[in-house]
């Protein structure tokens, strides 16, 4: 009883152990404050990763794919088809896009990614990254409306917007064409595709015969010449010349905008290089023996999943198209399938299945998790390198106890004289202030969970404050992506760290109570 | 007329030190305190130990209470040796046997009066049974916080407290535990002479009316004249032993 009391007396009258309750308690919100931000980002970045990707995947080792999509889905079907629930065939190949801007190319790398995007839809979110299908949100505020509703289902068609775009830029680079020839002007190899579709149905009809790849590398080459393209103007008077070329493409929205600042101080604005409605230039190469195919492209739309890398270097195409270009239209050929899985849990399972059944030397099979293994087990290092900074703060605190706890053992040794010589035990005194440490610990914790969720909770509203008394964005959404922070608290994580919180606290207070246990009553009576 | 009833002899020796030799150390050397006491007191007897600082009085009643124990010799408790027991052994005695008044009173700080004097019960009883007769405990100290005069001080903490009024819940503690025998050392020692009478006066009394015995320590010897018979400590050594009355 008497050691209940006086604990809980020592603990109301001992304002120096506020202290290490203070220091107890900053160590526990930080690290469910970091650890919450750190799991909603991760968690964030990973359904990104997992949505451009898919469940499991069926990877040809072969940039010439492999044969005949329709038999190997069936394949796949007859051996896991009771954990699939969709799959969607995908051209995957290196690819050079060649923007158009300021009276020039501007090359960029990117993985060009042929697929259907009806398909693509079913495996993973598409719809949710597609520009049409979402608002524009600039600085905070709505710039543009959803041009499509969610319900419908995605294709290569321009929207409305895009068409009107497309049509009054043409117009706009025949008059600049007209007025200044001598210049490369800036939708000159627009202008230039008009033909191109009509090309394109010729070119498609010596498909066949793909071997000479002379026809396709032909086919590019003529459109990639602007300096003649001023002779072409005259035939382009009809209203079929506005149609989009039979190449589309869903671009990722960091290949064509980048964000500048605006001349209003401290917001940004989305510069953009080409939008849905221009035309670029592709390179890639051909399967079979590499040989450069090039041809013009029409941007039908940009897509946004948030992982900068993707957004940056992915192109989605329409899957036949890649196919026709790079040859692979004649038997079919695919380079991976994407599948989606009722049951993710089963992914294990699924991939063992397909390995035993495709030859391992033609594909890789895989989850997105083994695609993105380095990236994932990155994150999860750094992860684990900061927990365990940040519970060096922890422990640092309970030094601060240590040294309290020694000093309050000093202060007290009168009393634990006093409390011997009145029949307590050596294991009764010690327990006061092991249980005096816990108590500590708990405390400490139990403020620093209720801080820790509640900054969590409202951290946004922090995050506002904090940019509203800085005047400077603390947590800028264009860099990001979000609009607010993600966090995501693991109630496993909350109790570990209030644990540990507590081991340290009585840990660091065994020390001190072994003294006191082991003071001499007499000499401690004595103590003056 | 107090004094015809202090001669009367009790037979049974209480609490006794044979051949008792303790020495501390200081440094490389042993300091030796006590060399061969021989005391004892009888049930219910009063006895005062008197001696110069230094003499080992505080020692030999620190002996006696288990607070330390002897080089050689034994403590013996109705002619049983107690000094050899093992810790909880001693403990258990130290809370249900001895009762122990100290010169600076040494009431804990953090707690109230009540709290203080229930310290022995609170030490006897694990929570759980505590908090069962919460009541008859606090009833049990309020008793003897009664029998000191402190009744209207129960809440208040000893730094609200005199010196006297301290002592006086130093006794009040030592005693709610119904302990046989009284350990004081130097009780008036910290007060003026009139409030270290009263102090006196209350142990002879609880000394009377429950056969206490009580072995007070004491270098005022007007004091130690108060008690049934003084035993006279220099240097480590029991000088004379004679008879109060």
């Amino acid at each position: 009883m008497y050691k209940l009391l006086l604990c809980l007396r020592y603990l109301r009258t001992r304002y120096i152990a506020l202290a290490s309750i203070i220091s107890v308690m900053l160590g526990v919100a930080t690290m469910i404050v970091v650890n919450s931000v750190m799991a909603g980002f991760g968690t964030e970045m990973r359904d990104r990763i997992h949505g451009i990707l898919a469940d499991v995947i069926v990877e040809a080792r072969s940039s010439d794919g492999i044969r005949d999509a329709e038999f190997q889905m069936q394949q796949v079907r007859e051996i896991a088809g009771e954990y699939i629930e969709a799959m969607t065939p995908i051209v995957e190949v290196y690819a050079m896009l060649s923007i158009p801007y300021a009276g020039e190319y501007l090359p960029v790398p990117v993985t060009l990614i042929g697929i259907q995007p009806e398909g693509k839809a079913r495996v993973g979110p598409l719809i949710e990254y597609l520009d049409s299908y979402n608002q524009v949100i600039e600085n905070g505020k709505v710039v543009r409306e959803a041009l499509r509703s969610g319900d419908e289902d995605p294709d290569w068609d321009l929207t409305s917007d895009a068409s009107e775009y497309r049509r009054s830029s043409m117009e706009l680079s025949r008059i600049s064409v007209r007025d200044a020839s001598s210049t490369a002007p800036l939708h000159n190899d627009v202008s230039d595709d008009k033909p191109d579709p009509t090309d394109a149905s010729a070119a498609s009809g010596a498909a066949p015969d793909f071997d000479d790849t002379d026809s396709m590398s032909f086919d590019p080459f003529r459109n990639s010449t602007p300096q003649v393209s001023g002779d072409d103007l005259g035939l382009d008077s009809t209203e079929h010349e506005f149609a989009p070329c039979a190449a589309r493409l869903y671009v990722g929205h960091s290949i064509i905008s980048w964000n500048d600042n605006s001349p209003e101080p401290g917001a940004t604005q989305t510069v953009y290089m080409a939008r849905p409605g221009d035309d670029v230039m592709v390179t890639t190469v051909s399967a079979g023996r590499p040989e450069p195919a090039r041809f013009n492209a029409t941007i039908v739309d940009s897509f946004k999943s948030g992982m900068s890398e993707y957004d940056m270097h992915f192109v989605f195409m329409n899957l036949e198209e890649l196919q026709r270009i790079r040859g692979m239209d004649t038997e079919n050929s695919i380079t991976s399938i994407q599948i989606k899985l009722k049951d993710y849990t089963t992914a294990p399972t699924v991939v063992r299945l397909l390995e035993a059944s495709f030859p391992r030397n033609m594909v890789r099979i895989g989850t997105w998790e083994d695609k993105q293994g380095p990236l994932l087990e990155a994150v999860q290092v750094e992860a684990a390198i900061l927990n365990v900074l940040l519970f060096l703060i922890i422990a640092v605190a309970g030094f601060g106890i240590l040294a309290i706890f020694f000093m309050i053992v000093v202060e007290k040794t009168r009393d634990i004289g006093i409390l011997k010589a009145l029949g307590a035990g050596s294991g009764g005194v010690m327990s006061i202030f092991l249980a005096y440490g816990l108590a500590l610990g708990m405390v400490g914790s139990g403020i620093g969970v209720v801080l820790g969720l509640l900054f969590v909770r409202y951290i946004n509203e922090i995050e506002n404050a904090l940019t509203w008394l800085t005047g400077q964005k603390v947590f800028d959404e264009q860099i990001y992506y979000f609009f607010e922070i993600p966090t995501r608290v693991n109630p496993l994580m909350v109790f570990w760290v209030a644990f540990g919180a507590m081991t340290i606290a009585v840990l660091a207070s065994i020390f001190p109570a072994r003294r006191a246990a082991r003071l001499h009553p007499v000499q401690a009576l004595r103590f003056e | 007329m107090k004094r015809a009833s202090r001669t009367i002899k009790l037979p049974e020796t209480h609490i006794a030190a044979v051949a008792i030799e303790k020495s501390y150390r200081k440094g490389q050397f042993g300091v030796p305190v006590l060399r061969g006491v021989q005391f004892g007191a009888a049930k219910g007897e009063f006895v005062s130990i008197v001696g110069q600082s230094g003499s080992g009085k505080s020692t030999l009643l620190h002996l006696l209470g288990l607070l330390d124990a002897p080089d050689v010799g034994e403590v013996q408790l109705e002619g049983q040796r107690i000094d050899d027991l093992n810790a909880a052994a001693r403990d258990e005695l130290r809370n249900r046997v001895f009762g122990f008044i100290f010169q600076f009173y040494h009431l804990m700080p953090e707690l109230t009066l009540l709290e203080n004097v229930q310290m022995p019960l609170m030490i006897r009883h694990a929570t759980l049974a505590f908090r069962k007769n919460r009541r008859r405990y606090r009833e049990m100290a309020m008793d003897i916080i009664r029998k000191v005069g402190l009744e209207h001080r129960v809440r208040h903490r000893p730094s609200e407290l005199s010196g006297g009024e301290m002592q006086r819940g130093a006794v009040a503690r030592a005693l709610v535990a119904r302990p046989q025998i009284l350990l004081a050392d130097e009780p008036t020692g910290n007060l003026d002479s009139e409030t270290g009478s009263e102090i006196m006066d209350l142990l002879q009394q609880l000394n009377d009316e429950s056969s206490l015995t009580v072995v007070m320590v004491t270098h005022d010897e007007s004091i130690a004249a108060r008690a049934h018979r003084t035993v006279r400590l220099a240097e480590g050594r029991i000088e004379i032993l004679h008879e109060a009355a």
